[in-house]
């Protein structure tokens, strides 16, 4: 029996070189931008992709850019994003970029070049093991040993990394072999015995769900990236209306469901809503969809199956499925078509009506501490404030990318996402640096859309070389940079745990982010009064055709509320001192 | 709980260290593991002893399936199954080990299969816990050395794993 079939293309075969191939191949992809970086073990592709204009290439200043880049735009168009990278320290460059998009299962395909065949494990000059380096940080990955493997396993590549749970495919490709020549024939379908996702739910399961639905008290709907990545949130949405349940995201779900509408609770988890975070512990019937019960979500797990409840779990991934918590309805396959069975079957049950009136009362009054609220200033911009503001200026309605630490935090709980897609950042991995090149993947991918790339000043220096690439093609990004001269994520758990022992939190000898700006031609603003503030953005966002970097120096001592501490449970959080205060003073 | 999983995969390079980076990344216990290919040649068998609480082997089971190169998995535990391991111990064969040594080598079915000067060379087959009986059978003294495969295990019956 064959291993895997690749039915190939009637077309007529063209010998050609490997790299020529490649080139071919990315073409019948589709793809549009190969984000990459060229060097020895790759110079036969760039010569080949030198001579097609089917694909765009985009030169970055450094390979880990390059893969953020790709997956940004994997993220925010849901095609496959596309890396090539040469080897060695190339290859190695783009392990952080990879790590980040296989944590948070995004569908990217990297191309690395190796040393030719025969110096394979000779240490040859820039040769590194990518197969083995990245093989924990993949989803799959190819050493690929003769030209005529070349375009199969390209196939097999954008095939798995796109299909069932998404995830980063490496093809590493040895040089000799992009020079050597085969016929060029391009598979048109991919089977695998060996891999197989399950895409349709099992119709007993969502039926036996849709009843405990149906029945709930105490109902919550938690969903995830897994919504976002499967393209199901308009079923969702549908469900969640037709029966009236409190919906929250994920960090990574935010979008999967509209956050102004008056259903959406807010994200959960460690900084999460206190609504959400105690709908999430309260209830009896929760329905899980693309998301994976995350320790920053749920909290302490025994605090968390102490409380009784019955738990659906939709997900594509087995192994997602009572990782971390046992569920009592399982059910394997892609959201879009289990939401759409579980949505034909709503409608087919004679009794529609839930009844959790009050419910929804305990949730109001949970809603009523405000855990949102921060004390406005006039003298110190309030980096909640500007997220507001961003929100408000661009009607919504941007793509916003951020870095990692409290700046990601509050654009997830300030900027309100109504649709999926638009909120691209590193949950899983928490990778400081992607901010920039996130936002250079999501301008490529919608030219004409607001860009805004929320940062900290401690991140926005881990891929601060990208501003020349973001001037090399005229990218219009709005940086929002929450300038707070702390690694304040770090410094608020040193505040809180460490006894205000702030150890190499604080960062010294920041350079004059205008000029650095300026020197790459772009346009660099400074705001430090919260007057300014909105006339700013607007300025900003006015620019349509510019770079603008907005260096806002923000409260330095501010800190991220709610917190659920470590080790505490999702109903123990810590509030803002003014939510606090608005507790004691009701009881 | 010792669980016996068995497992195809495509008979690709670096199959086997999916398999082996798997079990140390994510903290799985291995006993034993041995792999070779089947009569149909594109494919691998596995063997892996391990052992974990139930969700600890539920979640080695999908985490193996969802492996790319995996065609598919069985728990043997999960019914009737035999299972053996080969054995390979040279035992000193001097004195009062001389016979001491044929004999128990025949109590547990094993061969003499090389005979020098000073030593035995036995061969040794059964369930990991029959050799294991054995070398607490013998004389520890006696042992010069020993060489197990790790188990092999296959279903009973009607249990097939193929493609
Ligand atoms: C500083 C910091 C603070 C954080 N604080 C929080 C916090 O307060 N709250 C929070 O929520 N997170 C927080 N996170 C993020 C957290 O670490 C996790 O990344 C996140 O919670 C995981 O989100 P998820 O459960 O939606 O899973 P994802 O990682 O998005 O996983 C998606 C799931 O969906 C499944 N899936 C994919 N495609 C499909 C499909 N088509 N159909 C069905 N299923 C599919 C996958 O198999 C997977 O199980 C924080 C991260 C950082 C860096
Ligand atoms: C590459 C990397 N190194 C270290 C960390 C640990 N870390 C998490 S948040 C943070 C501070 C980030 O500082 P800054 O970018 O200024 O953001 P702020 O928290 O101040 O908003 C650090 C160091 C990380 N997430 N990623
Ligand atoms: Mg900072």
């Amino acid at each position: 029996m064959e291993a895997s079939t690749l039915s190939a293309t009637d077309t007529p075969t063209q010998s050609m070189t490997g790299a020529d191939i490649v080139v071919h191949c990315l073409n019948e992809e589709q793809v549009k931008f190969v984000f990459g970086y060229p060097g020895g073990a790759v110079l036969h592709i760039y010569d080949a992709l030198y001579k097609q204009n089917g694909f765009k290439h985009i030169l970055v200043r450094h390979e880990q850019a390059a893969v953020h880049a790709a997956d940004a735009y994997a993220r925010a168009t849901g095609d496959v994003g596309v890396a090539l990278v040469t080897s060695g320290p190339g290859a190695t460059n783009a392990v952080t970029g990879i790590a980040t998009a296989y944590m948070d299962s995004v569908p990217i395909v990297v191309i690395s070049g190796q040393v030719p065949v025969p110096a394979i494990g000779m240490d040859a000059f820039q040769e590194v093991d990518m197969v083995g380096v990245t093989r924990p940080c993949v989803k799959h990955n190819f050493l690929v040993k003769h030209v005529k493997d070349i375009a199969p396993t390209i196939k097999k590549a954008f095939y798995i990394a796109k299909t069932g749970r998404p995830g980063p495919v490496v093809v590493d490709i040895p040089k000799d072999i992009t020079a050597h020549v085969a016929d060029f024939i391009y598979p048109k379908t991919v089977e695998m015995r060996s891999y197989t996702p399950i895409l349709k739910g099992h119709s007993g399961q969502i039926k036996k769900a849709v009843k405990l639905l149906l029945n709930a008290k105490r109902p919550m709907i938690y969903t995830g990236g897994g919504l976002v990545l499967g393209n199901g949130a308009a079923e969702l949405v549908k469900l969640a209306k037709a029966l009236n349940f409190p919906v929250t995201n994920t960090l990574m779900g935010l979008g999967g469901y509209p956050a102004t509408d008056p259903q959406f609770v807010g994200m959960l988890g460690m900084h999460g809503t206190y609504e959400a975070n105690m709908a999430m512990q309260h209830c009896d019937v929760l329905l899980a969809v693309g998301a994976r019960f995350d320790d920053r979500v749920i909290g302490n797990p025994k605090h968390f199956t102490g409380q009784k409840r019955t738990i659906i779990h939709l997900d594509v991934d087995p192994s997602s499925i009572s990782k971390r918590v046992k569920v009592d309805v399982p059910i394997v396959g892609d959201v879009q078509s289990v939401l759409a069975d579980m949505n034909e079957i709503l409608a087919q049950e004679e009794n529609q009506t839930t009844d959790c009136a009050q419910w929804w009362q305990q949730i109001q009054e949970w809603r009523g501490v405000k855990s949102l609220d921060y004390q406005y200033s006039d003298s110190v911009i309030k980096p909640q404030y500007v997220i507001e503001k961003l929100w408000e200026v661009t009607k919504g309605d941007a793509y916003v990318t951020s870095d990692v630490g409290q700046h990601q935090m509050w654009a997830a709980q300030y900027y309100k996402f109504d649709k999926p897609r638009r909120w691209i950042n590193s949950g899983g991995l928490g990778t400081m640096g992607v901010g920039l090149p996130y936002a250079m993947g999501c301008q490529f991918a919608d030219k004409n859309a607001q860009v805004a790339c929320v940062t900290g000043e401690g991140s926005i220096q881990m891929n601060i070389q990208e501003l020349s690439t973001c001037a090399q093609y005229g990218l219009p990004i709005k940086v929002i940079l929450l300038n707070n001269r702390y690694l304040g994520m770090v410094r608020q758990w040193q505040e809180f745990f460490y006894e205000n022992r702030y150890s190499e939190s604080y960062m010294d000898s920041l350079p004059d982010f205008v000029k650095l700006a300026e020197s790459y031609g772009h346009v660099g603003m400074r705001i430090t009064n919260p007057a300014d503030v909105e006339g700013a953005l607007k300025e900003a966002f006015d620019r349509k055709d510019k770079f603008v970097f907005m260096d806002f120096l923000t409260d330095q001592k501010e800190n991220v509320f709610p917190m659920v501490e470590n080790g505490k449970g999702l109903s123990e959080m810590v509030l803002s001192p003014m939510a606090a205060n608005r507790m004691k003073g009701e009881q | 709980m010792r669980h016996i999983i068995s497992l195809l995969m495509e008979n690709e390079a670096g199959a086997l260290s999916r398999v082996a980076g798997l079990f140390s990344a994510r903290g799985y216990n291995i006993e034993s593991l041995t792999v070779a290919a089947t009569e149909d040649a594109t494919l691998s068998r596995m063997t892996i002893v391990t052992t974990g609480s139930d969700d600890v082997i539920e979640q080695i089971i999908k985490q193996l399936n969802k492996l790319i190169d995996v065609v598919k998995v069985l728990d043997l535990n999960d019914g009737k199954h035999i299972e053996r391991e080969l054995m390979l111990v040279k035992v000193k064969a001097t004195g009062v080990f001389k016979d001491e040594m044929k004999r128990m080598s025949d109590i547990f079915r094993g061969r003499i299969i090389d005979v020098a000067d000073n030593s035995y060379t036995i061969e040794l087959t059964g369930s990991c816990s029959k050799l294991d009986a054995f070398l607490e059978a013998i004389d520890r003294s006696a042992i010069l050395e020993t060489v197990r495969t790790g188990a092999s295990g296959i279903g009973r019956g009607d249990r097939i794993l193929k493609v």
